[in-house]
């Protein structure tokens, strides 16, 4: 497990029904893209997120694939139509097989 | 864009319709934070000081004024962690002598200050209870754990008006700083106050120049992805001008840390703030 991973969320805790919410994303991680040495020269092996997927109320929202180019600590923005109150679950999942996972509820009136 | 041409335009908008957001007027998660004031008396050839955020792209500026898309959050949230985090030989963490790090409000923009004759920072203040109080080792000036920390501790001062003491014990250390700042060094044989004096708000190449206030420190730079301290930037600077840089944590350092705070008297504390 990558050193210093940690997920942050921002969902509003209200909406009305079939409103566009934003909701913003960011994960603290390394992204080690594989292409560095260290200072003996050898190469520092790749540690990336390579998913990350959105879901309410366990239907798939977004899924996304990221690649080494990506920056450290990947940020999404993305908006989302909320049709009843629920649960948003985040997850991103590491090279290294480490799953994280966050979840923010919502509650919409 | 020219500053002063700027700052007319920002007059001029806000003439025209007062409810339209001025622009230049920087409010993190709806609190107000003032980003330009009166010169203190001491500066002689300035009359407004503006904070940095006042200098960079709208789109650098909009970073700082949501605490969630605010980068250097990351290293705060980094920091509560370590506050907790038992270290040294004598099982002590932060927290066990500290219990909130919200009672540290109002440090930040008091540093540094003289305490038994010396010049202190906030760096010096963590690596004291880590030595003195919690055996453990001290943190690197610029290291990560500590730019985390400073940040955190400074956080809670957020918002509230850079004032530190100059006069009495400080003031030697004071002349001192302001000697460094106007002495001309290295190879391009440059003063800060040739850039952050003379020629704030003109462009150096693709660079818009600030005045150099230390009000954000630690700083969230894009350019590096980290948290910078003070002085890390301040060697930055004595290398662009080709000359040799002095060391992290020394006493010419922490002098023109103090002037520099001093040049920055009135303007909101802006930990973490995030430039370019």
């Amino acid at each position: 497990m990558a050193k210093g991973v940690k997920p942050r969320v921002k969902v509003p805790k209200k909406a009305s029904a079939g409103e566009t919410i934003t909701i913003k994303t960011l994960i603290s991680h390394k992204m080690e893209s594989g292409q560095r040495k260290d200072g003996d020269g050898n190469a520092i092996p790749r540690s990336i997120i390579n998913r990350f997927t959105a879901d309410f109320n366990d239907q798939n929202v977004i899924d996304v694939t990221l690649e080494p180019a990506i920056s450290t600590n990947p940020y999404f923005q993305f908006e989302a139509v909320v049709p009843e109150s629920g649960e948003f679950k985040f997850t991103w999942y590491d090279d290294d097989g480490s799953v994280y996972d966050t979840s923010k509820k919502i509650e919409v009136s | 864009m020219n500053l002063k041409l700027w700052i007319s335009c920002g007059v001029a908008a806000l003439a025209t319709s007062a409810a339209a957001q001025d622009s230049n007027a920087l409010a993190v998660d709806g609190e107000a934070l003032l980003t330009e004031a009166a010169a203190p008396l001491h500066m002689e050839n300035v009359d407004t000081i503006y904070s940095g955020w006042r200098f960079r792209a709208s789109e650098t500026q909009a970073l700082q004024s949501d605490d969630f898309d605010n980068p250097g959050m990351i290293f705060v949230d980094q920091a509560i962690d370590l506050w907790a985090k038992v270290d040294g030989s004598e099982g002590k963490s932060c927290a066990s002598c500290h219990e909130n790090v919200e009672d540290f409000a109002g440090l930040r923009p008091t540093l540094p200050r003289v305490e038994d004759g010396e010049l202190v920072t906030m760096e010096n203040i963590i690596n004291e209870c880590r030595t003195e109080r919690m055996g453990a080792e001290p943190w690197k000036w610029s290291k990560g754990n500590m730019t985390a920390m400073t940040a955190l501790i400074g956080l809670q001062s957020r918002g509230m008006p850079v004032n530190v003491a100059i006069d009495g014990d400080a003031a030697p250390f004071w002349e001192k700083g302001k000697e460094l700042y106007y002495t001309r060094v290295g190879q391009l044989d440059m003063a800060c106050s040739n850039c952050h004096e003379d020629n704030y708000g003109t462009m150096i190449r693709a660079d818009h120049l600030s005045q150099g206030q230390i009000n954000g420190f630690p700083t969230y730079r894009l350019k590096n992805a980290k948290l910078n301290s003070s002085h890390g930037r301040f060697k930055g600077c004595m290398k662009n001008i080709r000359a040799t840089p002095f060391k992290e944590g020394g006493e010419e350092f922490k002098a023109l840390e103090l002037y520099l705070a001093s040049r920055g008297e009135g303007l909101a504390v802006e930990t973490p703030s995030v430039r370019n």
